[in-house]
């Protein structure tokens, strides 16, 4: 076709094996180009990410909780600390869309301004966790020898307690609060990215396309930044929508325990434990910031689930309905 | 054949390391041994197999080595410690005067855009997540050849319509083209650095039939064009004698004949070559008929306890006296005045390689 300087069929004695076979490059052997524009890949994601429904649904549940989390003081019809004497426990109403607590406090305002520490939690926690359990399994999973023994067996040490008994431990040497619980939090979930990176790293190490690259000359960064963690991303990406549930989940039990948020400040963890002593009498109490954990972290887990799939080209092709595939 | 009295002739012991002007790869006493670890918690070292076992070869400017042997012989192995892709245990690799095994690994990361490979299967060589330009590109990035966006561009562009690609389905990945149209991703990536040496590993090997004739075609013009020097592996003796000047066939981590391609497969003058020719089907009916196979008996033993004196002793079918107790080096046994043919085995008078211990051997 476009291609008439290498049209050449047999080459003299080193000929082709099979008689009669000659050099058919070009037109035949050309995909079509048809229809193979060229968006940004970024657009290409957001577009396939708009075509799942669900995922959808997810994003719109967490684009709501970052509008709550940053203008919930303005939407809350009361302050979160404005008690109505005489109007304890009151079940839902129009006034108090969620009923109020035992203080007389609106308790839908409450969960409206607890979206913040939340969302927080969500993301100084998590990201603490993701990038040095990232790394760490990484660098032990691609070195391995020695550097995997020492890194691996630290996180072994810390995964050995028990999550909450090591994030109090780490709180009592950094002292009570809620940039604390994160960071403890952080800690507390290091190992378990550090895991999940690792037995992803060690099976893609392998693959003959590392040996390419590093045939091509690359160093050993530029392999586990650009090939390695690429492959490896998949159940890293999963793992990370699972913690952020229970990072929110464990600023609950932090706060419960008196190490985190601190009351009066509102935290869906701490009001779900200060509502589980009211649930025989006033089950809004514990029910609304219960519902608003719920459906974060499913959302993160539908968007989770939906990346997962749209980042994997393999899968891109499936969804987008174009390329040969294997 | 038997009682020639030739053990004081040239023999491959008086080759120096890199004969004549035109070596480009030299090996020398090359070994590659890889452990084999217990399966207890202190995973002690049981033994080794020796993939490679004391390997000289040379390849010469400007020519294609086929390497030939079946498979388990090392012919991989040792294609990838040339690269020094895999660490050799012992022995060294000089390319064009460089000893590669003793180079810090900066060094041999810039030496690297000299050497290149193709492998075998061009499904599993190539970055899933990464579009074929991407790929192509790499070693334009690594060795910052053809600086800046439009420039490098320009060169991936080239680079596919080289290998007889679209260069507009640069942006796609590997899983939307064939195997063939992959295995040319493949080689365009190994053309990027514009190397002098490429270690083709099987590559025509997990192709369709079709597509094999294109590939290995696409080889040969492209060497006539930029004047590369290859190292062809392949299992496939039929398709070595048609790419290759010289060939080089292996057996259980050892070359054991090594000559012009012409004149290794009309008169090989080790046993285990002539049992790997007369595999080989003729395609001509008539003498087709007239092939008669030598059928070896038994399996390649373990590389991880060879044989004692020749390695192919237990397979030979023309075994005798001295091939239990002494191990055969490679002497010449004919060829022409400029490919001289060399094979190691005791009917072309006894010999005895020194044992594996010591550092350079011959």
């Amino acid at each position: 076709m476009n291609d008439e300087t290498r049209g050449g069929g047999p080459t003299g004695a080193a000929g082709p094996t099979q008689p009669g076979a000659t050099d058919r490059l070009g037109a035949t052997d050309r995909l079509d180009v048809v229809g193979d524009k060229h968006r940004p890949r970024w657009q290409e994601t957001l577009l396939l990410l708009a075509r799942n429904p669900m995922a959808v649904a997810a994003s719109l549940v967490l684009l709501l909780l970052v509008l709550v989390g940053v203008l919930g003081e303005w939407l809350a019809p009361y302050g979160y600390n404005e008690q109505f004497v005489g109007g304890q426990l009151e079940s839902p109403s129009t006034d108090h869309w969620f009923g109020t607590d035992e203080f007389g406090r609106d308790v839908f305002s409450r969960v409206l301004m607890g979206a913040e520490v939340s969302l927080r939690v969500g993301a100084v926690a998590v990201g603490i966790s993701l990038v040095a359990g990232v790394l760490i399994g990484l660098f032990a999973g691609y070195f391995g020898r020695w550097l995997d023994d020492a890194l691996m067996r630290f996180m072994d040490m810390l995964f050995a307690f028990p999550a909450l008994l090591m994030a109090i431990a780490v709180l009592a040497i950094l002292g009570r609060g809620e940039n604390n619980a994160m960071i403890a939090i952080g800690i507390v979930y290091t190992p378990i990215f550090a895991r999940v990176t690792r037995a992803s790293v060690l099976s893609v190490r392998e693959e003959v396309f590392i040996r390419a690259s590093r045939a091509s000359g690359a160093g050993s960064l530029r392999i586990i930044f650009r090939h390695v963690l690429p492959n490896a991303a998949p159940p890293i990406i999963v793992q990370t929508t699972i913690s952020l549930a229970f990072a929110i989940l464990s600023e609950a039990a932090l706060s419960f325990v008196g190490l985190g948020t601190q009351p009066p400040n509102p935290s869906w963890g701490l009001m779900l434990s200060e509502g589980r002593g009211f649930v025989e009498h006033a089950w809004w109490m514990a029910l609304f910031p219960g519902l608003a954990i719920f459906f974060v972290v499913l959302a993160f887990n539908v968007l989770g689930d939906a990346l997962r799939d749209v980042l994997d080209p393999r899968q891109r092709s499936v969804l987008t309905g174009k390329g040969a595939g294997r | 054949m038997m009682g020639d009295d030739e053990t004081t002739g040239p023999t491959a012991a008086d080759r120096p390391a890199t004969m004549g002007a035109d070596v480009l790869v030299a090996a020398s006493g090359l070994r590659v041994y890889f452990p084999i670890r217990s399966g207890t918690p202190l995973r002690g070292v049981v033994g080794h197999v020796r993939a490679v076992d004391g390997v000289d070869l040379e390849v010469r400017r400007g020519e294609t080595l086929g390497l030939v042997g079946e498979s388990g012989c090392g012919k991989s192995t040792l294609g990838n410690a040339l690269l020094r892709l895999v660490e050799p245990t012992a022995g060294r690799v000089e390319f064009d005067g460089t000893d590669v095994t003793s180079l810090p690994a900066s060094e041999l990361r810039s030496l690297r855009r000299r050497m290149a490979m193709i492998f075998q299967d061009p499904y599993a060589s190539l970055d899933p997540r990464r579009t074929v330009g991407d790929c192509i590109g790499e070693p334009l990035a690594i060795h910052r050849l053809h600086r800046g966006r439009a420039r490098r561009a320009a060169r991936v562009g080239e680079l596919m319509e080289i290998v007889g690609l679209n260069p507009d389905h640069r942006g796609r990945y590997p899983h939307e083209f064939s195997g063939g149209q992959r295995q040319r991703v493949g080689i365009a990536r190994a053309l990027a650095g514009e190397p002098d040496f490429i270690v083709c590993d099987e590559p025509i090997a997990s192709l369709d039939v079709s597509v094999q004739a294109t590939v290995l075609n696409l080889l040969v013009r492209l060497q006539r064009e930029l004047g590369l020097t290859y190292l062809f592996v392949s299992h496939d003796l039929a398709a070595v004698r048609q790419i290759a000047d010289r060939v080089a066939v292996m057996y259980l981590g050892r070359v054991v004949e090594v000559g012009a391609a012409s004149s290794l497969v009309s008169k090989p003058e080790h046993p285990y070559t002539e049992a790997l020719v007369s595999a080989v089907p003729v395609p001509e009916p008539e003498r087709e008929r007239e092939r008669r196979r030598i059928v070896l008996a038994g399996d390649i033993p373990s590389p991880a306890a060879p044989p004692s004196g020749c390695r192919f002793r237990t397979r030979c079918p023309k075994v005798f006296e001295p091939c239990p107790d002494h191990d055969p080096v490679l002497q010449a046994v004919g060829g022409s005045a400029s490919v001289e043919q060399f094979a190691a085995c005791h009917l072309h008078g006894v010999t005895t390689t020194p044992p594996p211990s010591s550092p350079s051997s011959r």
